[in-house]
């Protein structure tokens, strides 16, 4: 068999490592672990993104690496860490599904989201092409994570791992978004990430529980 | 097939029962260390079973036929499963008997009789490892199954030694899915040979012990057999991972020479393994029986993803 270039392999395993950080965050309990390990799927993208702007050359991807390292290794999880300690939530409680099932749906989650790219690899013409399903099966494993938790602060770790996801998809994809967009996104999630921060506190002070089950009964206080 | 290849594979086999035990020993030993204890020799193993074969067999009234057999099936299944194992050379006349799956099959066969044995005298603390016994073994084996798989896609058979020979022929390439099968696999060898996040092999606390509880109500010689069987097995277990993991060094011919490398090769392999092995029990603590398939789900999990990004991902 022919051996790939050692760059790519480099990226291939990086783009392995990100998925399995996924899982790794689907089966987290602890909050403060979730967290520690969306600042290190972080890094593995600025490692990743600073790899393939070496590779093709193109300077916008070092700003982005830039804007990664500084933003979701260091500045978000510094952020959501100082939300917990002040809010004292440091657990989750156990996600609606047992673990063991929640990885097993994982498992059919990866498969559905490898066919899925396998027509949008076959179309992109990037080197790293093959890794745009590992980029679909973060976004959509994120997603799970989401919808398994209950608590508030495990679904925003869960949103900001969807939004790396989709990060890397369109670096596989197309080596990067326009700086532009890139920004943008990169501005929206720091705002949300302010505003959800501020929304806790609300939420706390209103049902005393992050839990977000008691939004279901909102109507009937009335 | 000439006299020499039996000579080379006997050697093997005679190598694999002599080295077993001092494998076990040296786990120990490396363990001792890490935890700041005086270590006991890395013969220990050795002088245990001597000690045990010259007792005289105490077996329970109600004991069946079944039980008597079952030490001298388990210790055989290994003995088997030791010289399928490609550990030395790989062109040997029973490495190429049987494939991975079969080997699969020849150690879930000892598994069975274990477990029958356990149950067979009919004390509680024997059907109690008899059943924790099945249900790590029914979660271990599909794991490996898994395992087997991304590493025969790799090299496209099943054969172990082919396998190894191919692998081994390779030059260092990083392979994400190489990589997280290996991880699956420890796992499952840290499962299967009642090693320490699942089982602990140093004490019999009735609550927790799986691969003790089996063995409770052997004595003597039969017990001797089943405690050198499972150092057989923890040493089939290593060699199966390296031949598929760091096959690199593996006699492909049966000159001397690479043989005399290959056997030297082999040891420090395991020397590192051990010492590995050693490493893992004493960071980890063991868990509880009712985490124990959350254990074995992510080793399963890990094995899959292997196998999916080795499919999306190519070479």
């Amino acid at each position: 068999m022919k051996a790939l270039p050692w760059d790519l392999q480099l990226l291939n395993t990086l783009a392995a490592l990100l998925l399995l950080l996924s899982f790794a965050m689907l089966s987290q309990r602890r909050i403060v672990s979730l967290v520690n390990l969306l600042a290190m799927q972080g890094a593995l993208l600025c490692i990743a993104t600073l790899l393939l702007a070496w590779r093709t050359g193109s300077h916008h991807l070092y700003v982005s690496a830039a804007l990664t390292l500084g933003l979701k290794v260091i500045f978000l999880p510094w952020l959501l860490h100082r939300l917990i300690r002040r809010l004292g939530v440091y657990w989750d409680t156990e996600p609606l599904l047992n673990i063991a099932g929640t990885m097993m749906v994982g498992v059919l989650v990866v498969i559905f989201a490898f066919g899925l790219a396998q027509p949008i690899s076959a179309l992109a013409s990037t080197a790293t092409r093959n890794s745009i399903g590992i980029a679909v099966a973060v976004i959509l494993i994120a997603f799970l994570t989401m919808i398994t938790r209950r608590k508030a602060m495990s679904q925003v770790v869960g949103f900001l791992s969807m939004e790396n996801g989709l990060f890397f998809g369109a670096m596989s994809a197309t080596y990067g978004m326009p700086m532009v967009v890139e920004l943008g996104v990169a501005l929206d999630v720091l705002v949300a990430m302010l505003v959800l921060g501020v929304f806790f506190f609300q939420i706390r002070e209103q049902f005393d529980s992050l839990d977000l089950k008691h939004f279901e009964s909102l109507k009937e206080e009335q | 097939m000439n006299v020499f290849d039996w000579i080379v594979q006997l050697v093997g086999i005679a190598l694999a029962v002599a080295a077993a035990p001092v494998l076990v020993g040296w786990v120990n030993q490396c363990r001792a260390w890490l935890q700041n204890k005086s270590a006991p020799s890395i013969l220990l193993p050795y002088r245990g079973i001597r000690k045990l074969f010259h007792k005289d067999a105490v077996i329970a009234e109600n004991a069946s036929r079944l039980f008597r057999l079952a030490p001298y099936v388990v210790f055989g299944t290994m003995l088997t499963a030791a010289a399928v194992i490609p550990s030395i050379a790989t062109r040997l006349p029973f490495t190429q008997a049987a494939d991975a799956i079969a080997l699969v099959g020849l150690l879930a066969t000892a598994r069975v009789f274990l477990s029958l044995a356990a149950m067979d005298v009919g004390t509680a603390f024997g059907t109690l490892g008899a059943r924790r016994e099945m249900m790590i073994g029914f979660l271990a084996e599909p794991a490996l199954l898994v395992v087997i798989f991304v590493v025969s896609l790799t090299c496209a058979t099943t054969a172990l030694p082919v396998i190894a020979e191919r692998l081994s022929a390779q030059s260092f390439t990083l392979n994400p899915s190489l990589a997280f099968t290996a991880v699956a696999f420890t796992m499952v060898l840290l499962a299967e040979n009642a090693r320490i996040p699942v089982d602990n092999p140093a004490t019999h606390l009735e609550l927790t012990m799986v691969h003790e509880a089996l063995l409770l109500e052997y004595s003597a010689r039969h017990l001797a057999l089943m405690e050198w069987a499972a150092a057989l097995k923890l040493f089939n277990y290593a060699c199966i991972g390296v031949a598929v993991f760091v096959p690199w060094g593996i006699a492909t011919s049966h000159a001397p020479w690479s043989l005399a490398v290959s056997i030297v090769l082999l040891s420090v392999k395991l020397l590192c393994a051990g010492a590995g092995l050693a490493l893992i029990e004493t960071l980890s603590a063991k868990l509880r029986v009712f985490r124990a398939p959350e254990f074995l789900a992510t080793a399963f999990l890990f094995a899959v993803l292997g196998l999916l990004v080795r499919l999306l991902l190519g070479d």
